[in-house]
């Protein structure tokens, strides 16, 4: 009715009128749409911090309503506690290579990083099995922690103004190694684990420096905003939380550290915040869920046994549980073994204070010795064996030389990472280590090492060299 | 502290922005970061670790991010019946509504997706020439495992949803049965006023969900 009206009023008017009216009209509206823009522009030219350029700098794009302290301050507190066991496992897994020992060392710059290295024990012997076991595990459940953490920070790397003070900038270069950092562990770890070698780098040098770099960024994230991830922690209860459902679920309270902590941009929360789609304990149910999921479609390959066969995404899991198949992470195949290599002309050299030639019929000959050691990879997967063989003290004996400081060990290979390793006073000392010549019964599969390899209790999967060819017993280390 | 000490403590804040102890603190860790790094120069593998570290936050930042934000924000506007902010599904006569689908979509795709995001190299057989002269083995099943269980996620989602929709249904008639027998008590009560406005239960509806079960808090803004 009344667009009808409208209609008949203006056919009444005058056409050459109404264009007038019309021209200037948009000639005003135009004049003042331009001195806005000029008064915005002179303004923003002014006080450049209060006005943010367009797109993730405006704080009004932000608009999750559950990003606030609180969340932000649950993921830490379980990044906090996950990381830490990562880096740590990490970083005994580094020790378990006893880069101390000549030629073991795959990092030799890392010079005072080394602060911390010890004798790698023999026992317990699932030490190693367990550490890795975790490393892996739990670096793949805390994938989706970290993005999820990352998500709900992510609208301070927009906060405008950028820095306000030299404090601030030095924080924010600070992140670049905290972020940068994690990112570069999980992708790379992610990325060895399935033995996808896309990096241009060597694994274990850009995993252990790249670690440093993330503890450094890590430990000064940690020191400068645990009093803030407090007081997250204090400003709602967990247990109400968990309680909410969705129609009630609103956006946290301003938190009050937010002016004071001279953080522009108004903190984490959204300052237009939509309507929730899901509840905060939906979202931590999600994340936990994704963790479950992501960590119990691995883990299987670590505990081994049935439990394998869960492990639909573990490198050496559901499709490892084949007959007559056991792990390996290097095949005969691959490192060009030849019949003759492992026929009749097979020769063990030991060298010590005498050196001992010995065919496999005279090692086959000396006392075997049984034992039941877990094989584990510093890819996290791991399988508990029966091996028989000979020990390596008795080798030592042999060679003349009865307490060695070190051993040698060295493959047929001849190409390749690891294809000899040193080992300790300690494990050359120990009962358990052998030169294993049958595998759960059977002689030694080729891929396994046939026909000698050492097998170390709690050492790193590659320092149980395969193919073994020469042990020269080391007066000192 | 003396009154010397304080001011330099306060010039040093003025002028750096934070307590020097944070200038301190910054400043060690950026030593033992350099230190590491130092190392990563001597092993001649710097250019290849800085790209690296730049290309995982760049990537995560401003790759990763936006397109899982964009992917979520399109699949709430896409959906039939998304989320809360919309109407939910028109229901036949005398039956309820579904719940919002989003959550039963995105948390079994978020999974599928993190899942392939963590194990694309086998699960695409990008790495099967360097897999395969490791172990022996193959990277072919872990496509199908990735599929089943993408659509073991699907199917637990769509069971959960029907389990959510029955639960909705039967407090809807709850409601409904706890409204008529409220009427009927009003009508059935002789000395009742005829002034005072027969105490009739709001009727059950739907246009948000989930439908209101006790009225909102007058303290918590409401957002819708």
């Amino acid at each position: 009715m009344r667009r009808a009206a409208q209609i008949r009023r203006n056919g009444h008017q005058r056409r050459d009128g109404r264009r007038r009216h019309a021209l200037a009209a948009s000639a005003a509206a135009e004049y003042h749409r331009a001195s806005a823009l000029a008064r915005r522009a002179a303004d923003a030219a002014r006080h450049p911090a209060d006005h943010p350029p367009p797109g993730p700098f405006r704080p009004g794009i932000w608009r999750s309503p559950l990003r606030g302290l609180w969340l932000t301050s649950i993921l830490a507190v379980v990044l906090l506690a996950g990381l830490i066991v990562l880096a740590v496992t990490g970083l005994l897994s580094y020790a378990a290579y006893d880069p101390l020992l000549p030629g073991n060392d795959q990092t030799p710059g890392a010079g005072l990083l080394h602060f911390y290295l010890f004798s790698w024990p023999t026992h317990p012997s699932w030490l190693y099995r367990v550490d890795q076991g975790v490393h892996i595990t739990l670096g793949l459940a805390l994938l989706p922690v970290v993005l999820a953490k990352l998500w709900s920070v992510l609208p301070r790397l927009f906060a405008w103004p950028p820095v306000r003070s030299l404090a601030q900038i030095l924080e924010r270069v600070s992140l670049i190694m905290l972020v940068g950092g994690v990112l570069f562990e999980f992708a790379t770890g992610i990325l060895n684990i399935q033995n996808y070698y896309v990096f241009p780098f060597s694994f274990y040098t850009a995993h252990l420096y790249g670690a440093w770099v993330f503890i450094a960024g890590f430990v000064i994230h940690v020191a400068l905003k645990f009093p803030r991830m407090v007081t997250g922690l204090r400003s709602r209860r967990l247990r109400r939380e968990l309680r909410t459902p969705l129609a009630e679920t609103r956006p946290e309270e301003p938190d009050p550290g937010e002016t004071e902590t001279a953080e522009p941009g108004g903190g984490l929360r959204a300052a237009h915040p939509r309507a929730p789609t899901i509840s905060r304990r939906g979202l931590l149910a999600a994340i936990g869920g994704a963790s479950l999921t992501l960590g119990g479609l691995v883990v299987g390959q670590s505990i081994g046994g049935p439990a394998r066969r869960t492990s639909l995404f573990g490198p050496r899991g559901l499709s490892a549980t084949a007959p007559h198949y056991l792990p390996v992470n290097r095949t005969a195949a691959s490192i060009g073994l030849t019949a003759a290599d492992v026929g009749p002309g097979y020769r063990l050299t030991l060298i010590g204070t005498r050196t001992v030639t010995l065919t496999q019929a005279q090692l086959l000959a000396l006392p075997q010795h049984a034992v039941e050691l877990p094989i584990a990879c510093v890819e996290g997967w791991s399988v508990s064996c029966q091996w028989t063989g000979v020990r390596l003290a008795d080798l030592a004996r042999l060679a003349g030389m009865p307490d060695p400081a070190a051993a040698q060990v060295d493959s047929i290979q001849q190409v390749g990472a690891f294809k000899t390793a040193v080992l300790s006073a300690g494990q050359v000392a120990d009962p358990q280590s052998l030169l294993a010549v049958t595998l759960n019964g059977r002689v030694l599969p080729r891929d396994h090492g046939y026909p000698a390899r050492t097998i170390i209790p709690n050492a790193p999967g590659v320092h149980n060299t395969k193919w073994v060819n020469k042990i020269t017993f080391l007066k000192q280390a | 502290m003396t009154t010397r000490g304080r001011t330099i403590t306060s010039r040093i804040r003025h002028w750096y922005g934070a307590n020097p102890l944070h200038l301190l603190a910054l400043l060690a860790a950026f030593a033992l970061a350099g230190y590491a790094v130092r190392a990563v120069i001597a092993a001649g593998q710097f250019r290849g670790f800085a790209l690296w570290f730049a290309v995982a936050i760049v990537g995560h930042d401003l790759l990763l991010f936006p397109l899982y934000s964009l992917a979520d924000l399109s699949v709430q506007r896409l959906l039939p019946w998304g989320s809360s902010r919309k109407r939910t599904r028109p229901a036949p006569a005398g039956q309820v509504p579904g719940p919002p689908l989003i959550n039963y979509v995105r948390i079994p795709a978020g999974f599928s997706l993190l899942l392939l995001l963590a194990f694309f190299p086998l699960i695409l057989g990008l790495s099967e020439p360097e897999y395969h002269r490791a172990s022996g083995l193959t990277t072919q099943p872990y496509l199908w495992r990735w599929l089943a269980v993408t659509g073991v996620l699907f199917a637990a989602s769509a069971v959960s949803y029907a389990l959510a929709w029955r639960r909705a249904a039967a407090r809807a008639r709850k409601q409904q049965a706890a409204a008529v027998a409220a009427r009927t008590r009003a009508q059935q009560t002789p000395h009742a006023a005829p002034d005072v406005p027969s105490p009739v239960a709001p009727r059950a509806t739907f246009d948000v969900w989930p439908p209101a079960r006790q009225p909102h808090r007058p303290d918590s803004p409401d957002l819708r």
